[in-house]
């Protein structure tokens, strides 16, 4: 038998549009009228005095600071120092170093996403990145200068204290969260130690033990990196709140998962690597943006061990005579920057729950 | 050991904690045969076949299978379990793999088949629980029904001597049963060993060599189906077999089984 489809017909007028979206989504009880009215009477507040400081009677041209007539903000400030604020004291004509490694990042995330080769081989790939790029910017081979890395700054240190941390964590909070759920005690009670005392402090003392601590461990003399040193607190932080977040994705996981596994005669490490932790990765999916996010912000704590991060570099270029009082386009920049990653960081976690959703449901 | 035992049980003795779950259970099985275990909730009947593949462990009393005797040790542990396949309630396909990805896992990774075997035994099994077109969706694109025959479908893929079904279809719409019953006796008929844990009785009845009743971790009583039925000797079978049947008289072979009840 067959059956002629029918063509499906619009809505009737009550039920679409604009109006009806206004009606059934802003207007659709007395209270949420109201809530709406104040959060407009808020937005009126707010909005048209900070687009006539930001645009209207902004200054957008000149070269210094007779150009800024201080009716509104003045964007001079920002476009002067723009290189100060991207590169921090890395040396001018070494800047195509850091273009460069920040231009590879998406060759390499083409290569990642379109390369027709295994899993394992796209990350073997992709760990080539941090390679090249430590290279290319720290220099001191390929006949590059050495640019030491108390030069480094601004967005570049940001973007490298940043992802260094959220993508080194990840592997070793796998190896936590299984040594949490561990069956030895000792490897478990040792997770939980770690896990529970980095929990319990805040990540400026972690970054102050890492900068005064670590070096004890070391011989007399021996220079370790100031950067290194931020770099180390700043996964060591992270890795515990990774570890807890991918056990709350392997919690998630229904026993039945596991038994179905052990049924079909695969080894602990074939159960856990092939079925559990896929599953808990896909479940952990917002809470591992929602981290990483978190510690992108939390960077900013880097200026306590004396680095000069995006912020840092704002709030110093703040005190230059040439430009006082301009810290507030400063920092409006400087958020609107943050904001823009952290945004994107967002999207990205929803781009991938999307992607690995096969739930159908 | 005899023969044309396949599965010894001895004294089978298991607590949960304080709970006496399973009380010297003594069970042969014989190669090729079909036995349906049936019981009221809570009898031990999930413990009982969980303890065959050593999901669950047990405490005195022992399982010999297929010539392996069941401790704790790794290796027999898996040597059995690549020869015990189990069915679940809750099919418990792995929904971030496709079909068909399922269905290869164990034969690639457990019995280290190479791929293009392992596809193609797998594209066998989905086609003769009628499924093929549905090799590449993802379990939850499918309905309940479906869902369990690829789960029949997988645990057939790592060719086992011994199958296990906890109560396959009681998480099934009363439509989708028949579709994975009619895979079951098909299975049937090609006399794999088969313990089945189920309250279908009108299968029980069609293909079972044996039927156990259980209640509170014992067995009770075992025959062949017809005497089962038709002539139970304890109480509690008699009381057993009227409510359940009184809760699904639809099929016709249950009807009759009312029927010599009846008499
Ligand atoms: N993990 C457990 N911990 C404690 N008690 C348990 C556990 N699993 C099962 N039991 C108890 O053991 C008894 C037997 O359980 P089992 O699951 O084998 O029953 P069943 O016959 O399969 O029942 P059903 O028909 O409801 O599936 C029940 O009383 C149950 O409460
Ligand atoms: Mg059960």
């Amino acid at each position: 038998m067959t059956y002629n489809l029918i063509q499906s017909s619009q809505p009737p007028v009550k039920n679409r549009g604009f109006l009806n979206w206004l009606l059934s989504n802003l207007f659709s009880t007395p209270a949420n009228s109201a809530l709406t009215l104040l959060s407009l009477l808020f937005l009126y507040w707010v909005l048209p005095p900070f687009f006539q400081w930001a645009i209207i009677d902004a200054n957008f041209i000149g070269s210094d600071k007779s150009a800024c007539t201080r009716d509104g903000a003045c964007w001079v400030f920002v476009i002067q120092k723009i290189d100060f604020f991207i590169y921090g004291f890395y040396p001018d004509e070494a800047h195509w170093r850091v273009n460069l490694s920040f231009v590879l990042f998406f060759v390499f995330g083409f290569l990642f996403r379109f390369l027709p080769v295994n899993f394992i081989y796209k990350i073997l790939v992709f760990m080539l990145y941090p390679i090249i790029t430590y290279f290319l910017i720290s220099g001191g081979s390929f006949g590059l200068d050495v640019v030491d890395t108390d030069k480094w700054g601004g967005l570049t240190l940001t973007l490298i204290v940043a992802s260094i941390g959220i993508v080194a964590a990840i592997p070793f909070g796998i190896v936590l969260a299984f040594g949490r759920k561990s069956k030895l005690p000792i490897i478990k009670n040792l997770s939980v130690i770690y896990i529970e005392f980095i929990r319990g402090v805040p990540l400026i003392s972690i970054l102050f033990m890492a900068s005064v601590i670590l070096p004890l461990f070391f011989p007399e003399g021996m220079n370790f990196d100031k950067l290194l040193r931020a770099l180390i607190g700043i996964t060591m932080f992270q890795v515990a709140y990774i570890a807890e977040v991918i056990r709350g994705g392997m919690q998630a996981i229904p026993t039945g998962q596991y038994e179905a596994a052990d049924s079909l005669g695969l080894s602990y490490w074939q159960k856990m690597l092939l079925i559990i932790l896929p599953q808990a990765l896909k479940v952990a999916i917002p809470n591992l943006i929602g981290a990483s996010i978190a510690l992108f912000k939390d960077t900013t704590l880097v200026l306590i061990i004396g680095l000069f991060d995006l912020l840092a570099m704002v709030h110093l270029t703040g005190t230059d005579n040439n430009w006082l009082g301009f810290d507030t386009e400063g920092y409006v920049f400087v958020t609107f920057v943050f904001w823009a990653f952290c945004f994107s960081l967002s999207k990205y976690g929803k781009f991938l729950e999307v992607k690995y959703n096969t739930d159908y449901r | 050991m005899s023969g044309d035992k396949i599965i010894q049980i001895k004294n089978l003795n298991k607590w949960y904690g304080d709970f006496h779950a399973l009380k010297d259970i003594n069970l042969n099985i014989k190669k090729g045969e079909i036995v349906v275990v049936c019981g009221p909730s809570g009898s031990g009947k999930s413990t009982l076949i969980r303890c065959i593949n050593y999901l669950e462990k047990f405490q005195k009393g022992t399982i010999d299978v297929n010539g392996t005797i069941l401790t704790d040790n790794v290796k027999k542990i898996k040597k059995i379990r690549s020869q015990v396949a189990m069915v679940f309630q809750h099919f418990e396909l792995f929904p971030h793999l496709s079909i068909i990805d399922n269905l290869i896992l164990a034969p690639t990774h457990v019995h280290k088949h190479p791929k293009e075997e392992a596809l193609s035994t797998a594209m066998e099994y989905l086609e003769r629980v009628n499924i093929a077109d549905q090799a590449q969706k993802y379990p939850g694109q499918l309905s309940g029904g479906q869902q369990q025959r690829v789960a029949i479908a997988r645990a057939l893929c790592a060719n086992p001597t011994i199958m296990l079904f906890d109560e396959p279809t009681s998480a099934l719409d009363p439509e989708m049963i028949s579709e994975v019953l009619d895979v079951m006796v098909e299975l049937a008929k090609e006399h794999k060993t088969m313990i089945c844990v189920t309250h279908e009785m009108g299968f029980a009845k069609e293909v079972a060599d044996r039927v156990i009743f259980m209640d509170e971790g014992q067995i009770i009583e075992e025959n062949e189906p017809e005497e089962f039925f038709c002539n139970p000797q304890s109480d509690r079978l008699k009381l057993f077999l009227q409510q359940i049947l009184s809760h699904t008289p639809n099929t016709d072979t249950e009807k009759e089984l009312e029927k010599c009840i009846a008499k």
